[in-house]
C-alpha cells in the first residue's frame, strides 16, 4: 500500500510539472499580452511606453525563458506578484481559497445530505409517486441555469422578502458571526440546488444497480433487516461510483464556481482564476490552476484508497 | 414533501412574475449618514500613477484631488492650485531650451491648507517626488509621456513650484500628474525603484491615512469586493455630508440591479454601472423609485473602415454606407434615444466641437445614387455588382458576446442590405478582436468598437499617418483604418502647438470637416453614462468626462426628507 501511495505521489508531481508548462504555454498562445490590454484602456500609452513595459514585465523574452524564470523562482517558494491585484500571489490566493472551500464545502455537504437519502428513497421505490417527485426535482435542478437560479433566489429572498443580503461577504462591516453567516446562505443554496439534482440521479442509478445484484437477494434471503440490507450491503457498493464523482468534484473546491461567485460578489477562486486568465496575470492564474490540479490529484488518490476500504476485494500493491 | 416542493416552486415563480408589480421594502443599507454605491469594477492598484483605470479614478475622487481638472461643464479648473497659470497672468512664460527649441515654464501655487490625512502638509516637494517616480523607467508607470515632457521642477517654497515643459502646447495650463506623499513613499522608492510598484503603501497599506488628502479617507478595503471611506479630518474644503461612503463591487449587472432593489446599495455609479439599455429597462419598471440621469460622455461607438480594402477605398462607398445607416432609429429603438447619434469624433459637449461639418442623415436614395456613381449598378437578388461581376460584399466585425454591439450590427446589416450591400458578420472574442485582429489590422472590411475621447484631446493616435500599425513599427499606433492624409497630419500637428485660441479653433474646425468629408471612420453613437440615484441624493453632477463625479463629492448631500 505504501509503495502504491509513493508511486502515485511521484506520478502526481510529474503531472503537475507538465500541467504547469501546458498552462503557461496555453496562456502564452492567447492573442495579445497584458500591454495590449493596457493600450485598450489607455490610448495615451506611447510606443516607447509599450516597449518599456514589455521589458519591465519580461514580456519581450521568449515564452520558454519566461516559463523557466517562473519555475526556478517558484521552486524557491517565490510565486511572484499578481499583476491584476498588485499584491503577492499568496496573499490573494489564500483567503480566496478559504472562501471557496467554505462555500463549496458547505454546498457539497448539504448536497450529500439531500442526495443520499433522496437517491436511496427513489431507488427503493422506483416509478412510485415519490420517485417521480424526486426525479422531477432533480431534473429541474439540473436544467435550471445556475445564473438564473441565483438571480431568482436574490429576487425572492432579498428583494421581495428582504430576509437575506443580496450579495457580498459581510466583510468590513460591523456585524456579528450570524450576520456574516447570512451572506453565505444564498450562494450555498444556489450552488446546492444546481448540483444536488445530478448527485441524486447518480445515487439513485447506482443504488438501483446494486439492489439488482445477487448478493442483495442473498442478504434478503438470510432474513437481514431491510435497513441493514440497504445500508451495509447495497449502499456500501453503490458508493464506489459516487466516491469517484466526489473526488472529481474536489477539484472544483479550488477552481470554484465562477457564475455563483460573480453574481453573489463572493471572492472565490473561480472568479479569481477567470480574471487572471483574461487579464494575462500569469503568476496568479498558474498558481490557482496548479492548486486545483493538485487537489484533484490528491482527491483521486484518496478515492482510490477509499475504494479499498469500501470493497475489501480491491488491493493495491 | 410534495406540498413543500410545490410551495417552493410556486414561490420562486411568483417572485419572478410579480417583481415588476410589487413594491420592494424600503432600503435598509445606507442608514443615516451612509451612502452605499454599487460599481462593477475594482482597481488593480491604488497607486495613482501606475495604470490608468476608471474604478481607481472613481475611488480617488473621494480621497484626493488632481491639481487641475475638467469640471462638469468641461471647463478646466483648479482643484489643488489657487489659479490657472496663463501667459496673460504671467504664471506661464515661454522659454528657450538648450537645443534651441521653445518650451514653457508654468508656475503653480498649491492650496496652502492642503494636508495629508496624517497631518503632514501637501507640498511642492510631493509634486516633484511624483515626477521623479513617473519618469523613472523601472517604476511601472504606464503612460509616462506626461512625465517625460517635464524637463525640471523647481520648488520655490512649500506651496509653489515651476515646471519646465519641453514644448508649448495649447493645454499648458493643465497639470495632469497626481500627487504622491513623499514623506511616506520616497524611502520605499529610493530603496529600490524597480520594486517600488510592489512595495508602495498604496497597495500594501491602502487605508494609511497619510496617503489621502481629499474629503474622505479610505478606512477599510477588501480587495475585489468593497472599500469604505469616512470623512478626512484634515480636509481643507467644504466638509462632506455623508458620515460614511461604501463602494461595493457587483460585477454582474443583473445582480447589481437586484442589490439596488433590495436596498443593499443606494445608487449605481454612472461611470461604472449599468449600460444604458439596462438602465432604460429598469427605469420603465422603477422610474418612480429612483432618479435616472443620463449623461452622454466621452466614449463613442464607431465603425473603422479598412482603407486597404478596394471597395472601401472609394469615398463614395463610405459615404453611401453613412447615408444608409439610420443611427437615430438605432438610438431610439435600443437606447430610448438616450445615446445620441454621433456625427464626429469630437463630443458636442467639448468646447472645440464644430457643428458646421458635412453630415450624413439617413437617406437610402442618396446612398443608392452614390453607389451607382461608384460603378455598383448591377443589382441582382438585392445585391449590387460592379461591371466585372464582383459583388458589393464586406465583412463586418465586432466583439462577440457584447449584446448591444451585436444588436447595432444586425440593424446596420439590414439597413445596408436595403441599398444593395452584402454584409457578412464575423465576430470574435474581445481578446482576439483587440489583441490580434485590430492590433495588426487584420480586419478585412469594417470593425465596430468604441473609442475614448477627452475634452480638447487631439485625436493624433487614431488619425495621424504615423500612427498606422505595421510590422515596421511593431504594430504600434491606433490608426487602424490606415488613414493617411497629409493635410490631416498638418492639422493635428498644428492643433497641438497653436496657442492662439482663435487660430486653434480654426484648425479644430477644419480637422473636423476633413474627418467628416474623408470619413475614414463612421461615428455611430455617443455612449451615455446612466446614473441611478436615490431620490434623496442631492448635489451629484455627472461630468461625462474623464474626471468622475466623485471629484465633487463634498457637494453631495441627503435631502432633508431623505
Amino acid at each position: 500500500m505504501l509503495s502504491f501511495i509513493i508511486r502515485r505521489l511521484l506520478q502526481s508531481l510529474a503531472v503537475l510539472f507538465i500541467m504547469s508548462f501546458l498552462i503557461y504555454a496555453l496562456m502564452g498562445l492567447m492573442p495579445g499580452d497584458p500591454i495590449d490590454l493596457m493600450i485598450q484602456a489607455d490610448p495615451d500609452l506611447t510606443p516607447e511606453d509599450q516597449a518599456r513595459l514589455r521589458a519591465l514585465y519580461g514580456l519581450d523574452q521568449p515564452l520558454t525563458t519566461r516559463y523557466w524564470n517562473w519555475l526556478t523562482a517558484a521552486l524557491q517558494g517565490d510565486f511572484g506578484f499578481s499583476r491584476l491585484f498588485a499584491q503577492p500571489v499568496g496573499e490573494i490566493l489564500w483567503p480566496r481559497m478559504w472562501n471557496t472551500v467554505l462555500l463549496l464545502g458547505l454546498s457539497l455537504i448539504l448536497s450529500l445530505m439531500i442526495a443520499l437519502p433522496a437517491g436511496i428513497i427513489a431507488a427503493t421505490r422506483p416509478q412510485s409517486t415519490l420517485d417521480n417527485v424526486i426525479n422531477l426535482s432533480a431534473f429541474a435542478g439540473i436544467s435550471i441555469p445556475p445564473f438564473w437560479l441565483a438571480i431568482l433566489l436574490i429576487i425572492l429572498f432579498s428583494v421581495t422578502l428582504g430576509w437575506l443580503p443580496a450579495g457580498g461577504m459581510g466583510m468590513g462591516e460591523d456585524t456579528g458571526l450570524w450576520e456574516q453567516a447570512r451572506f453565505l446562505i444564498l450562494p450555498v443554496l444556489a450552488l446546492t440546488l444546481s448540483r444536488v439534482g445530478g448527485t441524486i440521479r447518480f445515487v439513485r442509478a447506482s443504488m438501483m444497480e446494486a439492489l439488482r445484484q445477487d448478493y442483495i437477494r442473498t442478504a434478503r434471503a438470510k432474513g437481514l433487516s431491510r435497513r441493514r440490507v440497504l445500508v451495509a450491503h447495497a449502499l456500501r457498493n453503490a458508493l464506489i461510483p459516487v466516491v469517484t464523482i466526489l473526488a472529481l468534484d474536489m477539484g472544483m473546491l479550488v477552481s470554484g464556481a465562477l457564475i455563483t461567485e460573480t453574481i453573489f460578489g463572493w471572492l472565490g477562486m473561480g472568479k479569481t482564476i477567470y480574471d487572471a486568465i483574461m487579464g494575462n496575470d500569469y503568476n496568479l492564474a498558474l498558481m490557482g490552476l496548479m492548486f486545483a490540479t493538485a487537489l484533484t490529484l490528491l482527491a483521486n488518490l484518496l478515492a482510490d484508497l477509499t475504494y479499498a476500504w469500501l470493497d475489501p476485494r480491491i488491493k493495491y500493491g | 414533501m410534495r406540498q413543500r416542493l410545490a410551495a417552493l416552486t410556486t414561490a420562486l415563480f411568483m417572485a419572478a412574475g410579480t417583481l415588476a408589480a410589487e413594491e420592494p421594502p424600503a432600503a435598509q443599507a445606507g442608514g443615516a449618514g451612509t451612502l452605499t454605491i454599487g460599481i462593477t469594477q475594482f482597481p488593480s492598484t491604488f497607486h495613482p500613477a501606475i495604470d490608468s483605470m476608471l474604478a481607481k479614478s472613481y475611488m480617488h475622487g473621494l480621497t484626493r484631488r488632481p491639481i487641475t481638472a475638467y469640471d462638469p461643464d468641461w471647463e478646466l479648473t483648479c482643484l489643488v492650485c489657487q489659479e490657472l497659470p496663463t501667459l496673460e497672468n504671467g504664471m506661464a512664460e515661454k522659454i528657450e531650451l538648450e537645443d534651441g527649441d521653445e518650451g514653457i515654464a508654468v508656475t503653480y501655487k498649491l492650496h496652502p491648507e492642503a494636508t495629508w490625512g496624517d497631518g503632514e502638509p501637501v507640498t511642492a516637494e510631493d509634486v516633484k517626488f511624483t515626477w521623479e517616480v513617473g519618469k523613472h523607467p523601472d517604476t511601472g508607470v504606464a503612460a509616462a509621456e506626461a512625465y517625460r515632457r517635464i524637463l525640471d521642477i523647481e520648488v520655490h517654497d512649500d506651496h509653489s513650484f515651476t515646471a519646465q515643459i519641453d514644448r508649448i502646447t495649447f493645454d499648458y495650463s493643465a497639470f495632469g500628474l497626481p500627487i504622491l506623499p513623499a514623506h511616506l513613499e520616497r524611502e520605499i522608492f529610493e530603496d529600490d525603484p524597480a520594486q517600488y510598484r510592489n512595495r508602495t503603501l498604496f497597495d500594501r497599506d491602502p487605508a494609511n491615512s497619510g496617503l489621502h488628502f481629499g474629503p474622505y479617507r479610505m478606512v477599510d478595503v477588501t480587495t475585489g469586493a468593497r472599500a469604505t471611506f469616512e470623512p478626512n479630518p484634515t480636509w481643507y474644503g467644504e466638509p462632506p455630508a455623508f458620515d460614511r461612503i461604501v463602494l461595493r463591487v457587483v460585477e454582474n449587472t443583473a445582480a447589481l440591479e437586484a442589490n439596488l432593489l433590495s436596498g443593499a446599495i443606494d445608487m449605481v455609479a454612472g461611470e461604472l454601472g449599468m449600460t444604458v439599455d439596462q438602465a432604460v429597462a429598469l427605469e420603465r419598471r422603477y422610474g418612480e423609485r429612483f432618479d435616472f440621469v443620463y449623461r452622454p460622455g466621452l466614449i463613442y461607438e464607431h465603425i473603422d473602415f479598412n482603407l486597404d480594402n478596394p471597395i472601401l477605398q472609394d469615398r463614395k462607398v463610405r459615404h453611401a454606407l453613412a447615408y444608409a445607416s439610420n443611427r437615430d432609429v438605432i438610438s431610439e429603438a435600443l437606447f430610448d434615444g438616450r445615446q445620441p447619434a454621433a456625427h464626429s469624433n469630437i463630443s458636442p459637449l467639448d468646447a472645440v466641437h464644430n457643428d458646421d461639418i458635412p453630415r450624413y442623415p439617413y437617406d437610402p436614395e442618396k446612398a443608392e445614387s452614390l453607389l451607382e456613381d461608384a460603378g455598383w449598378n448591377d443589382l441582382r437578388n438585392g445585391i449590387r455588382y460592379d461591371g466585372e461581376g464582383n459583388p458589393l460584399r464586406l465583412t463586418f466585425q465586432t466583439t462577440a458576446g457584447d449584446r448591444t454591439r451585436e444588436l447595432m450590427q444586425q440593424a446596420l446589416q439590414s439597413q445596408w442590405r436595403d441599398v444593395g450591400f452584402d454584409v457578412r458578420i464575423r465576430n470574435e472574442p474581445p481578446r482576439v478582436f483587440f489583441g490580434q485582429t485590430m492590433a495588426q489590422r487584420n480586419f478585412p472590411g469594417m470593425a465596430l468598437y468604441a473609442w475614448l475621447s477627452a475634452p480638447e484631446s487631439v485625436p493624433r493616435s487614431t488619425l495621424h499617418s504615423d500612427q498606422i500599425p505595421s510590422e515596421e513599427n511593431s504594430w504600434t499606433g491606433q490608426n487602424y483604418p490606415g488613414y493617411a492624409n497629409p493635410r490631416m497630419d498638418d492639422l493635428l500637428d498644428g492643433i497641438e502647438t497653436e496657442l492662439d485660441e482663435e487660430r486653434r479653433q480654426e484648425l479644430w474646425d477644419e480637422m473636423q470637416r476633413l474627418y467628416a468629408e474623408d470619413l475614414p471612420v463612421l461615428p455611430l453613437l455617443w455612449r451615455a453614462q446612466a446614473h441611478i440615484l436615490p431620490k434623496w441624493l442631492t448635489g451629484l453632477q455627472p461630468t461625462g468626462n474623464q474626471f468622475p463625479s466623485t471629484f465633487w463629492v463634498e457637494e453631495w448631500d441627503r435631502a432633508p426628507s431623505g
